[in-house]
């Protein structure tokens, strides 16, 4: 197996006597598709931003593409090639659809103390904005202000800026959250979609979505790592089944 | 949602983007005919339409970080009074040429904003406020203790400025022009900052740190040099300012100046650049005939920029905009 894009060691954190992420060991592969499951406050959301850099870890060692990044702040982490979704959709409101993903590549594309010439007329930060929208499925809506889109487009649009970033892992919180039955399908066809030519790990309580779409579940209880594995070998784990997945699984 | 219109994204098509050209077209032609109208008694106007310009300068300047960015800078006079002493305190020396007064006083300016920016963006919000104030009057009080230069009641500057060795600024004219070419110059800079790369990252700060951060940015860098820039205008402002009066004192950098400035910002509309010249047009214009009526002229300004506000949350501008579409159906 090739060298691992993310690996995770022993990650810490304490909120008070709460230990959120209580040794921690994850690695993802590149071009696999690494679902994080558990019930709610279960520390997966923690554990993204300690991966992303909004939280520092108390003790533990994050490696990515073969560089420690424990320590880097978020923007610098995201120039290695670290894209994120969030749980709640964060976008750039007032700026259109096209803004919002050209903003990404321009981070990535030259040099942003630039203080002349039309940012929004550079074709270099347009024509690749345009194709991950197309990619996503908003090809029709790039002039619209992101804040007007709808929620499900506001998902797509996130996904699309994380594209865009041409990263080499995209962290994905709960993409599906609080979409329509019709939505999430679409999401989960992109997701399928995308899987392989991005390293993704994927935080979601949708277990259809999860187990079609997974190369490798970890199930997160109370912080750990209850158990991790192969679809199938997840569904069928006993502790799992106790813990989280419940009998109607099978 | 006026509030908002504008300074968030790149203008749309059509009205705004006309807007952003017509608009300071038919200011500046004002400005530029002021001069050839006022004769005779009217003469005194042409100072007052400079100084009137003059101030426009800092304002465009604080518009660039307030409406662009939400950096609520309440210690902008102190550019000013900066660029305003770096020209007295030179003159006192025996220095009187503008390459010379006016490197030194944007130098100060950007020096300046440079390191009190980099305390002043760690902090956000009310705190942001509250650290540009005390900055400001640290700079206010350094000026009124500076006891070989006035001290408190300031210095009369004896000799104007020479340009490159021509008396241009004792033409009164000519100086008029000079300031003209100075704000068309910054509305110019300002415009072409914002729709470049670097503004895009600097309006997105404002729109969302978080996702600026997330895609790569360290926004604090970008609204740094944006300050930078802010403080060099109000840093022209007061080396204008200081050769127009031939004065310069501490009270120029008061904290009620940076509330003026606040105020011809958000009175003229803020996110748009030229609200902040009409701003600064239409508060000292106000300040010019009130204060013939009585001293106690900011108890009708007041009550005003409340109605301004509350009312036409685009301010001067807004309306105008408003009433436009609404008569064009």
């Amino acid at each position: 197996m090739a060298d691992p894009v993310l690996q995770i060691e022993d990650l810490r954190k304490q909120f008070g006597a709460l230990a959120v992420t209580d040794g921690v060991s994850l690695d993802v592969a590149p071009g696999e598709l690494h679902a994080v499951i558990g019930p709610n406050g279960a520390g997966k959301t923690t554990l993204i931003n300690q991966i992303s850099g909004f939280l520092k870890p108390q003790s533990g060692r994050i490696r990515f593409d073969g560089r420690d990044i424990t320590a880097l702040p978020v923007h610098a982490r995201a120039r290695l090639g670290l894209a994120r979704s969030f749980q709640i959709t964060s976008i750039l409101p007032g700026f259109s659809a096209l803004e919002n993903v050209a903003l990404a590549v321009q981070a990535r594309c030259g040099s942003s103390f630039r203080f002349f010439g039309r940012a929004a007329a550079e074709p270099v930060l347009n024509e690749p904005a345009r194709a991950a929208l197309e990619e996503v499925g908003l090809g029709a809506r790039i002039h619209v202000p992101a804040g007007a889109l709808s929620h499900g487009e506001k998902r797509a649009l996130e996904l699309a800026i994380a594209l865009a970033m041409a990263p080499k892992l995209i962290l994905l919180d709960e993409p599906m959250a609080g979409t329509g039955r019709e939505e999430s399908d679409r999401l989960v066809a992109l997701l399928a979609r995308l899987k392989g030519r991005f390293a993704m790990i994927l935080v979601e309580h949708d277990m259809t979505a999860v187990f079609a779409l997974a190369d490798r579940i970890s199930v997160m209880i109370y912080g750990r790592i209850l158990a991790s594995g192969p679809p199938a070998a997840v569904r069928s784990d006993p502790s799992v089944i106790a813990a989280y997945l419940g009998d109607d699984m099978e | 949602m006026a509030a908002l219109d504008g300074a968030g994204g790149e203008a749309k098509p059509g009205t705004r983007v006309s807007a952003d050209v017509i608009v300071p077209l038919v200011l500046f032609a004002f400005f530029a005919a002021v001069p050839l109208a006022a004769a005779g008694a009217q003469a005194y106007l042409v100072s007052v339409f400079m100084r009137i310009m003059i101030f426009a300068i800092a304002a465009i300047g604080l518009d660039l970080i307030l409406g662009y960015g939400a950096l609520i800078s309440f210690g902008h006079a102190a550019f000013i009074g900066l660029g305003a002493y770096a020209v007295g305190i030179l003159a006192a020396q025996g220095i009187h040429d503008a390459s010379i007064a006016l490197a030194a006083a944007l130098a100060v300016a950007m020096l300046f904003a440079f390191l009190t920016g980099l305390v002043c963006l760690r902090t956000k919000g009310v705190y942001f406020i509250m650290i540009t104030l005390a900055f400001g009057q640290m700079a206010f009080f350094t000026a009124g203790s500076l006891a070989p230069y006035g001290g408190d009641d300031g210095l009369t500057i004896h000799m104007r400025d020479t340009v490159f060795g021509y008396p241009l600024l004792e033409n009164a004219r000519a100086f008029y022009y000079l300031v003209l070419a100075c704000l068309a110059a910054s509305y110019g800079l300002c415009r072409a900052l914002i729709a470049s790369r670097f503004g895009r990252v600097f309006r997105g700060a404002r729109e969302n740190p978080t996702r600026m951060a997330a895609i790569g940015f360290d926004t604090t860098r970008f609204q740094l040099v944006a300050y930078v820039v802010s403080g060099a205008l109000g840093g022209l402002s007061g080396f204008l300012l200081a050769n127009a009066t031939d004065f310069v004192s501490p009270a120029y950098m008061s904290w009620q100046r940076s509330g003026d400035l606040l105020i011809m910002v958000i009175f003229g509309g803020m996110g748009r650049l030229y609200g902040a010249v009409v701003g600064a047009l239409a508060y000292l214009l106000l300040e010019e005939r009130l204060a013939d009526y009585t001293e106690q002229w900011k108890v009708i300004i007041g009550p005003l920029l409340v109605v301004v506000v509350v009312f036409a949350r685009g301010g001067l501008v807004g309306v105008a905009q408003k009433l436009w579409s609404w008569r064009r159906g």
